[in-house]
């Protein structure tokens, strides 16, 4: 990156920084700890550069407008943490079904309900892939470094357009408001894949179009008159009580997640080949999991750790292996255990799996993990 | 071939299949519900604006009054109960050339998005809101709403509704809409006019519609058919303003006010953005 | 001209979309319709005077008077 520009910046200026980079053209959000950053800095440079602001009444309403302007034709995001979350819920389901390209910031606190707002937390995990009813594709994506903000919020942006799917970058509050130093891309050295537009005559158009795993959305308001609803539909967008189109619908919408898993999907692996000892985490967790992984094996423990950027949809097949070469797996985590879950699941027995967990609204550190792999070795 | 003087002279009916997508009818609407007719009221409106099809956005909620988006042939979101106006002011926001309505009921606009209601008055923004208010909450089969009177039944409020009602209008009036209006569905010609001006107004229009549900309310509170309640509740139960003016309080009694309430002008959100922010953000880009 | 006051109109009622509410022959000011069954007729077309209120108030689309 010769031309690229290095900056100092907090995690949450990163994340503004990832989406005006990949088209972000609209932002709607409601003030709320630790993620008002990014509504505060898009207010100032959104309108720069032609885009939109608006600050809504709640956080429903964030997201209902980020949805409404999806369909007008533009690149939304919207930023909250645990309790707007919480209430972002309803829309986020509806565009699920609907499929309407969003992205979704959740700067996590501590929980349950208001709980600690100023306190860094990894208690969403769950709330992304299950926060919503009904059965539905879940893609979260989970940055660990300031940097990492950025390119992931592009990666959030070009999936939700190609998936045509709401896409979640989770990150705890540590990376959100800590600063580092970055390097900002130059235009065309990141990816940045734009929502695909129909081709065929505008009266044939139809937005769930069975010929497509997804079918490309056209924009309000381009002659391509169609209808949207959180109603289970056909290929025309209609509500249907018919029970194979339901089926249809339902499944297509995990399918189209499923069958691209390889394409969602991304890990990092540190000193895992052969490693006899596991550790799986995200976010600022993995910081000090990076660090462990390196002070163990300076004393000859062979420690490796298993990091998704993608936390949804889970990278069943990197745990399998892992669970399948290691001894014990630890997972630290800042809830009571939640990845844990999914960490068993996937090693179905194959190896131990082990939890840290803090709710006090505190990092785990380094020493934790040393400590707990040296016990248990 | 020539055409008799008096043949052309005379009215041809409406056609409201140009506007609305071909094999969605017959609509849901229970038989004698005032939603279709309200819908054609607004289907003339339209047609007299002259707005095209490509440029008209509808968004409703949830409810029966909410289904209406599913039957007009343009840019339709079904939305989530009571979300409709933030959905509308997203698309609104995003591309101000759309012309946006906003289709609700009472349970959706008053209820559960009272508070999106609020906000999208407050703003401002040019979107024309109806609310279809029946005073009950017909899709899941007869519940009190905020806009049910008190003393009234439904089937959640058995032994009569103790909640005092709330006025659609008022509440748009306060929160800060530049055009409220009120008409019935009874009042279908005179619904068309006011809803044209809501049209016309470059703002936040509110219309809030009379109509009636024979099935639910109307059964649950002796109604003997749709008419009977058209004629009850629209054409007795309600007075216009200028006839309203002539009357003292006592001589108005419990009759709700028809025609324009409100009207006022104001800057409109889209144009205060880009007039205001978008100037003063290009302005001190390099600062 | 005399001839072409006499013509009568052309009421057309769509029984798909009629469900049958009464609405406008309950409205109609010269009482063109009755109810036949379950859904609207036209009793008397003669005393049609063109008014279009049972397609104003109509609120299932299925009644029109063509001249």
């Amino acid at each position: 990156m010769p031309n690229s520009k290095k900056k100092l910046l907090q995690g949450n200026e990163a994340c503004v920084e990832g989406a005006l980079y990949a088209g972000c053209d609209f932002f709607g959000g409601y003030p709320i700890t630790p993620s008002t950053e990014i509504a505060e800095i898009l207010s100032v440079r959104l309108p720069q550069r032609g885009g939109k602001f608006i600050q809504m009444e709640d956080e429903i309403a964030s997201l209902g407008a980020v949805i409404g302007a999806a369909l007008a034709g533009r690149k939304a995001l919207t930023a909250t943490s645990g309790p707007g979350f919480s209430l972002k819920q309803e829309c986020l389901g509806y565009a699920c079904i609907a499929e309407v390209p969003c992205v979704i910031i959740n700067v996590m606190r501590g929980g349950p309900s208001t709980g600690y707002p100023t306190g860094p937390s990894q208690s969403d995990i769950m709330q992304a892939k299950w926060g919503t009813h009904g059965d539905h594709p879940a893609v979260a994506l989970t940055p660990a470094s300031v940097q990492e903000i950025l390119t992931e919020t592009v990666r959030a942006f070009n999936l939700s357009e190609k998936y045509r799917t709401p896409v979640i970058v989770l990150y705890d509050e540590i990376i959100g408001h800590m600063r580092e130093p970055i390097t900002i891309p130059e235009p065309g050295e990141l990816e940045v894949i734009n929502r695909a537009k129909p081709e065929c005559a505008k009266e044939d158009y139809l937005p769930y179009d069975e010929n497509y795993l997804v079918a490309p959305l056209a924009p309000f308001g381009e002659g391509y008159r169609y209808h949207v609803t959180g109603l289970n539909h056909k290929a025309d967008g209609f509500p249907v009580n018919d029970s194979e189109i339901i089926r249809e619908n339902n499944e297509r919408i995990m399918r189209k997640i499923d069958e691209n898993i390889e394409d969602i999907e991304k890990n990092e692996e540190v000193f895992l080949d052969d490693a006899e000892i596991g550790i799986f985490t995200v976010g600022s967790t993995a910081r000090s999991a990076r660090f462990a992984v390196n002070a163990l094996r300076k004393e000859g423990i062979k420690a490796g750790l298993l990091r998704p950027l993608t936390i949804w949809p889970f990278p069943d097949k990197a745990v399998k292996k892992m669970a399948d070469q290691v001894k014990f797996i630890v997972v630290p985590e800042l809830n009571l255990g939640q990845m844990i879950g999914e960490v068993q699941r996937v090693g179905n027995g194959a190896c131990e799996v082990l939890g840290i967990n803090r709710v006090d609204g505190e990092s785990i550190h380094p020493t934790q993990i040393i400590d707990l792999i040296k016990k248990h070795k | 071939m020539a055409v008799p003087a008096a043949k052309q002279r005379l009215s041809v009916p409406f056609d409201y299949d140009k506007y609305l997508r071909p094999g969605k009818l017959p609509h849901i609407w229970c038989p004698g519900c005032g939603h279709g007719i309200v819908l054609k009221s607004l289907l003339r409106a339209i047609d007299k604006i002259g707005w095209e099809k490509d440029n008209l956005c509808m968004v409703s909620g949830i409810g029966c009054s909410s289904r209406t988006t599913g039957y007009v042939d343009c840019n339709t979101v079904h939305s989530l109960h009571g979300r409709a106006f933030a959905f509308a002011t997203g698309i609104k926001f995003s591309k101000p050339e759309l012309n946006t309505i906003v289709i609700s009921g009472d349970g959706d606009a008053m209820a559960i998005g009272g508070n999106h209601f609020i906000h999208l008055c407050r703003r401002n923004i040019d979107i024309t809101v109806l609310v279809y208010s029946n005073a009950i909450y017909g899709m899941t089969g007869g519940q009190y709403s905020p806009t049910t009177p008190a003393g009234s039944y439904a089937t959640t409020s058995r032994y009569g509704n103790i909640e005092p009602p709330f006025d659609p209008c008022e509440m748009a009036k306060a929160a800060g809409a530049t055009f409220v209006a009120r008409s019935t569905a009874y009042h279908t010609k005179e619904l068309e006019k006011i809803l044209l001006q809501a049209l016309e107004h470059k703002g936040t229009s509110v219309v809030d519609i009379i109509d009636s549900c024979p099935i639910y309310y109307g059964r649950m509170n002796k109604f003997k058919s749709a008419s009977h309640m058209m004629n009850g509740l629209e054409k007795d139960g309600t007075i216009t303003v200028a006839q309203a003016a002539k009357l003292t309080p006592e001589e108005i009694g419990g009759r709700q006010l028809r025609g324009i309430l409100h009207q006022a002008e104001r800057p409109e959100y889209c144009e205060n953005y880009d007039n205001i922010i978008v100037k003063q953000a290009t302005a001190t880009k390099g600062a | 001209m005399a001839e072409a006051e006499k013509k009568l109109p052309r009421i057309e009622i769509d029984a798909v979309r009629c469900k049958g509410c009464s609405i406008c022959v309950d409205f109609c000011p010269t009482k063109v319709l009755i109810m036949k069954g379950t859904i609207v007729a036209v009793d008397n077309l003669a005393a049609c005077t063109r008014c279009q209120l049972c397609d104003l108030r109509c609120p299932d689309f299925a009644i029109r008077v063509f001249d």
